[in-house]
């Protein structure tokens, strides 16, 4: 078989499975912060991402009608609801059942939120959310800390994934602690999905290459210049950081190794 | 029921949009008549602070609406005096600029980023220090760390507007029907020539205007696409002494807005929600406005709470209006205003009274016609 026709056959990435179904994509979606629906209508085809996730905070589930959720609707993509907002469990757990009945859907991105400074998860509150929700049957994946300790519990209450932060919320400042990261994807069980701080593509490269299994993109895309090109430049780093680790990478070096080797060399005099 | 009526323009809707367009209209000697379900002025209008800032509000990739934007901004002087003159009543209008200000490092990168594509599109505001902006409006918070001037911008008052335009309607020989609610459409073979009302009266007429803000995609009225969606504004009416006002410029944070007028009313500004035709005021809402104006002007923590609203902007999925003929006979809408209904209303009037008046409408106005939704 030429190498060609081998590349034909081979699926350009492997399935994603998460919450008993399988994605093609690996990028998920925010829909926050885009400037206007037309944009996000066009930077989420461009995106590929079959997964998107809404606040249920910030739209009416009731007026479909010329709104976000009508685009999503309309895409034909998966609608994820988030508990975006929420600062204590008992609040995340309403908003959860909230959704449900909202959406008809018992997937739930489970965020609890400890402070508006720096939006990072209240830990606490943020187990005691995912015990309660597992229990009542939600598909749960919980924005967490970038805490291998935390994302070990979370696991342990039942959660269909793990969602780390590389930074915080909206910062763009990219993976502060990929050693964590490493920690968390090597320890999981469970899909490890990058939730937060993605800045630009190589952020989000990156964390396929530390190993997550999907990134989710919000801000990086909606309040970008561009957000339709930057929603392909995400999908890109996406499929290209998954697979250049699955390519199996050199190993790091001090001293530099010529690409050809010595021996063999013509000789030429 | 009222009795049935006859004009030439009949204008569905009584906010600024809609009394612009019929006293623009009924100025020219036609017979307008505006139809309003409640009383004029009380959506979008009643909520809105009033702002006139094409620049400063202009987003990366929306040239044209920022260009529509400033054409308006450039016939509002004019348009305020032919008010003010026409109704004997003051509107408010104010060259007062805008100061776009950074409180912390972060806020600062997002100002220049603002300064730069503001720059590449053509658009004026100068890049300011933190203490050149303290030294313009000493009310500032001392954290603030450089800012954004568009000292052509402006303000209005638009409640005061909407009274204005009422009177200088009726002035102009238009008539003004209030609780009247439009419920469907005359229809003459593929054209409609009028409007049918909740009481079953009808006001037949030439030309229908759909100037109904966020309802106008709603009542069903139009037989073609018109993809108009509520977009709630929260908004908090605070009052000062008229010689202390917190600042003298309209202030923009990367999450709040705040209008101080001559009168001493300070208008602070505004969530933006998609929470369909919903207008409760919510705790959240009011902490969120208030913590972000407190932030940027401490001395707000003094003034009297006097009122908040929530108002619906017409949202459109591009965010810029809908303008002009729908390719119905008779039947021209504009809507669809989303932020920018205040200041765009010269502009918008200035097209519906063209088109009415079969004469080409500003240039300004082409790429926003409500075919492009067809």
């Amino acid at each position: 078989m030429s190498v060609r026709a081998e590349l034909a056959t081979r699926a350009p990435d492997e399935p994603f499975p998460l919450g008993g179904r399988v994605w093609r994509s690996r990028l998920i979606m925010g829909t926050g912060g885009f400037r206007s629906l037309a944009e996000m209508e066009a930077a989420l085809a461009a995106s590929g991402a079959e997964i998107v996730t809404v606040a249920l905070r910030r739209v009416d589930p009731a007026a479909r009608d010329g709104s976000p959720l009508e685009v999503v609707d309309r895409l034909g993509l998966f609608l994820l609801p988030n508990t975006a907002g929420c600062y204590t469990a008992r609040e995340a757990v309403r908003t959860a059942r909230l959704a449900r009945e909202a959406f008809g859907t018992s997937w739930i991105k489970l965020e609890v939120i400890g402070d508006d400074r720096t939006l990072y998860p209240e830990p606490v509150e943020l187990v005691q959310a995912a015990e309660t929700l597992v229990g009542e049957g939600f598909v749960v994946l919980p924005y967490t800390n970038d805490d291998p300790i935390l994302a070990r519990r979370l696991q342990a209450a039942g959660c269909a994934a793990v969602m780390p932060l590389g930074s915080p919320i909206g910062s763009g400042a990219g993976i502060n602690n990929a050693y964590n990261l490493r920690v968390i994807v090597e320890e999981a069980e469970v899909p490890v999905i990058l939730d937060a701080g993605i800045g630009t593509a190589s952020d989000a490269a990156l964390a396929m290459e530390l190993g997550c299994d999907a990134v989710l993109v919000a801000s990086a895309v909606s309040r970008a210049e561009d957000p339709v090109a930057m929603a392909e430049a995400m999908r890109k780093a996406v499929e290209a950081g998954y697979a250049a680790r699955r390519a199996g990478r050199i190993p790091r070096r001090l001293h530099a190794r010529e690409s050809t080797p010595g021996a063999g060399r013509p000789q030429l005099a | 029921m009222s009795a049935d009526s006859r004009a030439d323009l009949a204008v569905v809707g009584g906010g600024i949009v809609g009394l612009a367009c019929a006293w623009r209209a009924a100025r020219t000697g036609l017979r307008v008549e505006v139809v309003e379900r409640g009383e004029p002025g009380r959506g979008a209008t009643h909520a809105a602070a009033g702002i006139l800032a094409p620049d400063t509000e202009a987003e990366p990739g929306a040239a044209t609406l920022a260009a529509l934007g400033r054409r308006s901004l450039e016939l509002w002087p004019a348009f305020a005096e032919d008010l003010e003159r026409e109704s004997g009543r003051e509107v408010g209008f104010a060259r007062c600029g805008t100061l776009v200000v950074a409180l912390d490092r972060d806020e600062l990168d997002v100002v220049r980023r603002e300064h730069d594509v503001l720059a590449r599109m053509g658009l004026e505001a100068q890049l300011l220090s933190g203490s050149e902006c303290r030294k313009l409006e000493p009310g500032l918070a001392p954290v603030c760390a450089g800012g954004l001037l568009a000292a052509h911008e402006a303000q209005v008052d638009p409640r005061r507007v909407v009274a204005a335009l009422v009177d200088a309607l009726v002035a102009a020989g238009g008539v003004l029907r209030t609780d009247a609610e439009a419920v469907g459409l005359v229809r003459e073979g593929d054209g409609v020539r009028g409007v049918v009302l909740a009481d079953g009266s009808r006001v037949a007429a030439e030309r229908v205007l759909l100037a109904g803000g966020a309802w106008s995609g709603r009542n069903g009225l139009a037989p073609v696409p018109l993809p108009v969606r509520p977009v709630k504004g929260q908004v908090v009416r605070l009052r000062a002494p008229a010689d202390e006002l917190p600042a003298e410029r309209m202030i923009r944070s990367e999450h709040v807005y705040v209008v101080p007028r001559a009168s001493g009313e300070v208008v602070v500004g505004a969530t933006t929600e998609e929470r369909g035709f919903d207008t409760a005021v919510t705790a959240g809402g009011v902490l969120e406005l208030l913590r972000e104006a407190y932030r940027a002007l401490p001395e707000i923590a003094e003034l009297e709470l006097v009122e908040v609203t929530a108002g619906l902007r017409p949202g459109s999925p591009d965010n810029g209006p809908l303008l002009g003929e729908t390719g119905v006979d008779g039947l021209l809408v504009a809507s669809g205003h989303y932020r920018n209904g205040i200041l765009l209303t010269p502009v918008t009037a200035e097209a519906i009274e063209a088109l009415v008046a079969g004469t080409p409408p500003p240039e300004a106005v082409e790429p926003f016609s409500p075919r492009r939704f067809a």
